[in-house]
């Protein structure tokens, strides 16, 4: 078994507007799991994401991290969705771990079925991983979720959000921010784009059920994904893990811009990195200079209607969600000259 | 051991005997005390190196065992009714992915109206579905044939339900033989998965299939369920080596051999129908009946070869196809299409309403004489039926149909005359 650092080492690197780098300035214990020879290559070369897929990169990180953590013992239950599809065409498959899909709503249950099933057999060496996109997670596979909490089986669930159902042709979940354009939610009438006040926290109602860890991470600090992912695979019982990843075809955005724009979304406040043991709050990452939100959404087309003038209430409207992100995490210091 | 024991006591002492290694369970009436029982038995240490999963739904009850049967675990539940509706899309999914799951169906009507009573419109759901259907008679049968369920189940990597009626079989109390743990483990080998979730030798489960092989993986899928109908009734002949009685087989039959008009049912209703059968043939009538053990796979030749020289088919069943009419005698008349005998349909005991040694005797007479409608509702009231036309004939915001014959022949009817 490796040895897994409690924390993980910070490295400011601001110059390059990336945290992905700076392997090497880390000791090296506290390097990235993907920048070792050893990595697993859980979720490997071929598979058929669009050009720039934050989900791609995330579950790349996310599966290799926790293969490290648990000595390659891991198996994989995965919902319906883009992770699925562009991994998995038949005969092909780009993932080198047991890997099982079943349904679009029910990862959580199967993954609970599995680990039962190691439980059974005295093979609790081996762990469970269940994951998917926000629908599969936030919508369609709720019920089996909550149970999957409720019960405290020894899975983590891993949502890979992109805030709409991608793999379908960008409709609306539950996940969609307020006044982002998607096939159901069209920048047409008065209000364009998603309602405000819609919509769930699933990482809140994780903690809710007091499960032993509930985190949020973002593709732009892999290096802290990587870390959440070898915290949970440290502990026993349910576990969730949110992770941020731009989707480039649904965004409207460019490929190269999924790491920048994942940084944005944290750095305006619309997306709090938080973490939560047995339902308490235990640590945000907090955001050294806030943006205004405009410059998060000035680089994704389903948000071009709320730049214009005629829509500044829902510019302001999602301002105010970002700011009260920051009031309700302190995601700024005092010292940091936000308050 | 003989013991006297509800029906769903016995289906759960017969599960443990399996050796079952994930259980999950989600209450449904009258499935419940199956699982309530087998909760118990692994809390209690009974069955050993067994996890019980108390899930959030009948969905998330079949999608566990579908995780735990690809990891390798012989898996089992159970559910009823709107139960079965639920996890409706997990019943497919397991089967098109091979998992030898076993399920009891407690069967029980689908609502709406509302009703927990007995009848086949649960299974009968399913029967497209790709999973082995094999219906009971008895809680003898009941046990007898969750046994060989798993044994089935595992050596065709197919999902198997064993069907019950539910309260009928599941609530009452009657002797059951239930076997000792070394024949059950001299009939039901360990399971050995055919393709399984291992770290050793990761497989990829589940994946995406085009146009390009779908229609060769749902023929091979048929030929499987195909296959069945071999291994049913040699591993009858098996277990009846072991445990020294006739359980199981593709159909059985009830003096069905030379008869003019032979009945054919499933479940335990046989049960009602057998004193019926042996007065008529007292008076000189000559009548058999056979019940299909097996509806799914469908057992063509063997009802063929069994009723071939009947002269009239009478086809008794709990469901309906609405629009249709039987769907067993659907099958059956598929089966004997090309053979000049009559088959009727009856269609009783929906919802639970009593089938009675009395109104069956009236029904088979009137098969007898060949004037039966089609289909033929067993036992139904037409008074009521046309008052209610009637109504709605009337006016247009008529009112709830159940709701309206219940006014006519429920409580408030009763009430209404006092």
């Amino acid at each position: 078994m490796p040895q897994i650092p409690e924390t993980h080492q910070k490295v400011r690197f601001y110059q390059t507007g990336t945290l992905t780098v700076g392997n090497r300035l880390l000791d090296a214990d506290h390097r990235s799991v993907q920048g070792t020879m050893d990595r697993s290559n859980s979720l490997d070369s071929g598979h058929r994401a669009c050009q720039g897929c934050g989900e791609a990169l995330g579950a790349r990180f996310a599966i290799d991290a926790a293969m490290r953590a648990t000595n390659n013992q891991l198996i994989a239950a995965n919902a319906t969705g883009c992770l699925e599809v562009f991994t998995t065409p038949y005969p092909e498959t780009a993932w080198s771990i047991p890997w099982v899909h079943s349904l679009f709503g029910n990862a959580a249950a199967v993954g609970a079925g599995i680990a039962a099933a190691l439980k059974a057999k005295g093979r609790e060496d081996v762990r469970v991983i269940a994951q998917g996109g926000d629908g599969g997670t936030t919508d369609i596979g709720f019920g089996c979720l909550s149970g999957m909490f409720d019960r405290n089986d020894d899975v983590l669930y891993i949502c890979y959000n992109n805030e709409a159902y991608m793999n379908t042709g960008v409709q609306r979940s539950s996940a969609t921010p307020g006044a982002a354009r998607t096939a159901t939610t069209m920048p047409v009438g008065k209000d364009p784009g998603n309602a405000f006040n819609t919509g769930k926290s699933v990482p809140l109602i994780a903690m809710a059920h007091l499960i032993p860890y509930v985190a949020t991470a973002s593709v732009h600090d892999l290096h802290d994904l990587e870390h959440k992912v070898t915290k949970a695979m440290g502990i026993r019982g349910a576990r969730y893990i949110e992770l941020f990843v731009p989707c480039p075809l649904g965004w409207g955005s460019k490929p190269s811009d999924t790491v920048k724009i994942a940084r944005l979304a944290v750095e305006c406040g619309l997306y709090p990195m938080i973490e939560a043991q047995d339902g308490e709050l235990t640590g945000v990452t907090k955001i050294r200079r806030q943006v205004p939100v405009g410059d998060y959404l000035k680089l994704q087309r389903r948000f071009a209607h709320v730049l214009k003038p005629a829509n500044a209430h829902q510019l302001e409207q999602l301002q105010a969600i970002a700011d009260r992100n920051i009031k309700k995490f302190s995601l700024i210091d005092e010292q940091g000259g936000q308050e | 051991m003989l013991k006297q024991v509800e029906g769903s006591h016995a289906v759960a002492e017969a599960v443990a005997l399996c050796r079952p290694e994930v259980i999950s369970a989600y209450p449904i009436t009258p499935q419940t005390h199956i699982v309530e029982d087998l909760g118990l038995m692994v809390k209690a240490g009974a069955i050993e190196n067994c996890e019980f999963l108390l899930v959030e739904s009948e969905f998330g009850a079949l999608s566990a065992c579908i995780g735990s049967s690809a990891t390798g675990a012989r898996s089992y539940t159970a559910t009823s009714s709107q139960g079965m509706l639920f996890m409706m899309e997990a019943v497919y999914n397991a089967s098109g992915m091979g998992l030898p799951i076993v399920m009891t169906v407690g069967n029980r009507a689908i609502g709406a109206p509302i009703n927990i009573w007995n009848d086949w419109g649960d299974s009968m759901s399913a029967r497209d579905a790709g999973w082995v259907q094999l219906f009971v008679e008895s809680n003898q049968q009941a046990v007898d044939v969750h046994i060989q369920a798993f044994r089935l189940a595992e050596q065709l990597s197919l999902p198997v339900m064993v069907c019950m009626d539910g309260f009928i079989l599941t609530h009452s109390f009657s002797q059951v033989d239930i076997p000792d743990q070394k024949q059950v483990d001299e009939f039901l080998p360990p399971f050995e998965p055919r393709q399984v979730l291992d770290p050793s030798s990761p497989v990829s489960m589940g994946a995406m299939v085009g146009p390009e092989a779908f229609t060769e993986v749902r023929y091979l899928a048929h030929h499987k369920q195909m296959e069945a109908l071999e291994f049913i009734p040699e591993q009858a002949a098996e277990f009846e080596k072991i445990f020294d009685r006739d359980s199981g087989g593709l159909v059985k039959s009830f003096g069905c051999e030379g008869a003019e008009t032979v009945v054919v049912t499933m479940g335990s209703v046989i049960g009602t129908m057998k004193p019926v059968l042996s007065e008529m043939r007292d008076d000189g009538i000559s009548i058999g009946a056979l019940t299909v053990r097996s509806f799914r796979p469908f057992p063509k030749e063997t009802l063929r070869a069994l009723l071939k020289d009947a002269k009239r088919v009478i086809v008794f069943e709990k469901c309906l196809a609405v629009g249709m009419g039987g769907i067993l005698a659907m099958n059956l008349r598929m089966a004997l299409k090309d053979f000049p005998i009559h088959v009727h349909s009856a269609i009783g005991g929906l919802g639970g309403r009593p089938i009675t040694r009395a109104n069956l005797r009236r029904m088979f007479e009137k098969g007898i004489k060949d004037n039966m409608e089609e289909p033929h509702f067993h036992d139904i009231h037409m008074d009521i039926v046309e008052r209610e036309l009637e109504r709605e004939q009337a006016q247009r915001r008529s009112g709830s149909i159940a709701e309206n014959i219940l006014q006519d022949v429920g409580i408030v009817a009763a009430a209404k005359t006092i």
